[in-house]
């Protein structure tokens, strides 16, 4: 028994390695590909582009987000708003009609039924060559649209452009960890922006060819997560999905652990769920690196989550059950007593050394994410957050969102 | 679309990484098992030393000879050898050879030692304790922190550990004459008092007292 533990331990660490190292390849291979632009940019044409809020209850953030899309360094006759109001009950109604005389914004009001719903509205108002979302609690960049656009500028073959999402508020120490992962993230949303595999396209400010629409339909339920859902039908139809590195979307974040908790559980569920809608795509060289790379990479990291953190667990209770056997036998006494530092007890089995090289390989993607994000090189505190918060809620949520997919029962939004 | 030639690269790289891992734990785990051979011979020598010591002089020079190896070196060893067998250190035939090995020193030591605390009137107790590792014991693991706590406290208490399963005739021999049977595990024996299962350090405390004590009458 102990045996099969071992071999599944060391099979998950390698393809752990494996992950890490890939994504250190395409670094590698591309970092010269990655720019950083800094000041204001020009585009030889604006095309005009449509922007849909949808609001379900978001009167603290809907005001600001609305601004910020106001204030985007972007001509105001090519930029079209549309708010919808998705069957809010508190004061979103009264935030968003603030908003009422401006001409380059429409506001609908519907009855709740999902965000994908107040997305397909927006789709049927539209009336320009681009669409794109932008989730109320988050804020757009004043130079994020433009940096997008001209992507689509210099290579007509792309169907949508996703920005970087970053923090904007970081005050628990729950958000300081899921600073460290927004930036982790970052880096790894452009490997894969290079891979040509990415299978999300953010509600904050992913911007799409209307193409995609009339040739693919709306937006569907996609099990509450419809921005995964459309990069996976994208994904389907060979329709390329890119990065855009610099451009800067701001997002709210959980501010507590019972919020995290609910806000991954939904994408953990969605994952998986549209993972086993979609599972005709896996393995498939035609679907690319999506298919051979990010979906496994994604099942893969389930797997080891799960198995390492019942490791830990399993360890500590090892651990604690010789406290209470020493508590037990000598009372008192044992607790005081201060182990010795011996090296001899460091262990060296191999596994030790290749953990320790995966943390380095984490941390380099935090460090350059961050370069990218924020254009500097540094340590942050919210990087040694990141480690505990995770490795101990990141179970449980992943257990929940397959114990939910085996009963079939969907979460809640919030 | 797909660029198999990368996934062979880095596949190449992470058996590279799997390999140089593996050599760097080899090469420490080398190193730890020379530094209990170290610990090792550097015990039996002294041991040596003090028995030839002890022939050569015999009750002449008692100040010289007691106590050459001191109990917390043969405990640290203990505890080594214990972690190494644990966290499966270097080969398994390795460490039990260096277990075996341990063994015999520690019977050494005991019969020497007695001869000493006898011929020099050295106070001293002598504890065997009899564990097992083969199955999930936990009163030997109780009765292994009774046992470290009084020898930190007694510094002229000896005591002495023996692994049910060691595959040692010496052992066997010591099995033999106290009638230890693995049913009985953990066992003592304290002056030639064979004690079997579980007991307290207050017990135990008391009982080399009285060893003590005895050993002050004698001279009598």
């Amino acid at each position: 028994m102990a045996l099969i533990f071992d071999v599944i331990f060391y099979i998950l660490i390698f393809l752990s390695v494996f992950v890490q190292v890939f994504f250190l390849v395409t670094f590698l291979e591309n970092r010269k590909k990655i720019i950083i632009r800094n000041g204001k940019i020009t585009l030889k044409h604006y095309p005009a582009v449509t922007i849909t809020v949808p609001c379900w209850n978001e009167e603290k953030t809907v005001y600001k987000t609305v601004r910020s899309l106001l204030a985007l360094n972007y001509p105001k006759d090519k930029l079209k708003i549309i708010l919808v109001d998705d069957g809010s009950t508190d004061g979103t109604n009264n935030a968003i009609s603030k908003f009422t005389g401006y001409s380059n914004i429409q506001i609908f009001h519907k009855e709740n039924g999902g965000k994908y719903t107040a997305l397909n509205l927006g789709l049927e108002k539209m009336e320009t060559d681009f669409f794109g979302c932008l989730d109320a609690d988050s804020f757009a960049d004043p130079e994020s649209l433009v940096r997008i656009m001209s992507y689509f500028e210099k290579d007509p073959s792309i169907m949508a452009v996703a920005p970087s999402v970053t923090v904007c508020n970081f005050k628990t120490t729950i958000q300081n960890a899921q600073k460290a992962e927004y930036h982790m993230g970052v880096y790894f949303k452009k490997m894969l922006g290079f891979l040509g595999a990415i299978n999300v396209t953010p509600g904050p400010l992913t911007i799409f060819r209307k193409k995609v629409f009339d040739d693919l339909g709306p937006y569907r339920h996609g099990h509450n997560t419809e921005d995964m859902e459309i990069a996976y039908r994208m994904q389907k139809n060979h329709y390329k999905i890119e990065h855009c590195n610099d451009a800067f979307v701001y997002t709210n974040t959980p501010s507590s652990i019972k919020k995290l908790y609910k806000q991954r559980l939904r994408w953990i569920y969605g994952f998986i769920n549209n993972t086993l809608d979609y599972r005709s795509v896996l393995f498939r060289k035609k679907y690319g690196n999506f298919s051979v790379f990010t979906l496994p990479v994604g099942v893969i990291s389930i797997f080891s989550v799960s198995f390492f953190f019942s490791r830990i667990i399993y360890n500590a209770s090892d651990f604690i059950g010789s406290k209470i056997l020493a508590f037990d036998t000598l009372g008192w006494s044992s607790m005081f007593q201060m182990p010795r530092l011996d090296l001899f007890f460091f262990n060296v089995r191999s596994f030790s050394f290749i953990i320790i090289l995966i943390y380095f390989l984490v941390i380099f993607a935090m460090l350059f994410g961050r370069k990218m994000a924020e254009g500097k090189w540094a340590f942050s505190l919210s990087m040694f957050y990141f480690f505990p918060v995770f490795a101990f809620c990141s179970p449980f949520w992943l257990a929940k969102a397959v114990y939910n997919t085996i009963l079939k029962r969907r979460p809640n939004w919030r | 679309m797909i660029d198999w030639k990368k996934y062979l690269i880095v596949l190449l790289i992470t058996i590279c990484l799997f390999l140089t891992a593996g050599y760097v734990s080899n090469y420490f785990a080398g190193k730890k098992i020379g530094q209990l051979k170290s610990i090792q011979d550097n015990i039996a020598i002294n041991i040596l030393s003090s028995e030839t010591q002890f022939s050569l002089l015999q009750e002449s020079s008692c100040k010289n000879v007691s106590a050459s190896v001191l109990s917390s070196e043969l405990d640290e060893l203990g505890r080594k050898l214990e972690w190494s067998q644990k966290n499966s250190l270097g080969s398994t035939d390795e460490v039990a050879y260096l277990k075996k090995y341990y063994s015999l020193l520690q019977i050494k030591d005991y019969l020497l030692m007695k001869k000493i605390s006898v011929s020099c009137k050295v106070k001293s107790a002598f504890i065997l304790y009899f564990y097992t590792t083969a199955e999930n014991c936990s009163e030997c693991k109780r009765e292994s922190l009774v046992l470290s706590t009084l020898r930190e406290k007694y510094p002229e208490l000896r005591v002495y550990s023996f692994d049910y399963s060691t595959d040692l005739s010496a052992v066997k021999a010591l099995l033999q004459i106290y009638k230890i049977k693995d049913t009985e595990l953990p066992a003592l024996v304290l002056d030639d008092e064979l004690l079997t299962g579980f007991h307290s350090i207050e017990e135990l405390e008391l009982s080399v007292k009285e060893s003590f004590k005895l050993q002050e009458v004698k001279p009598e």
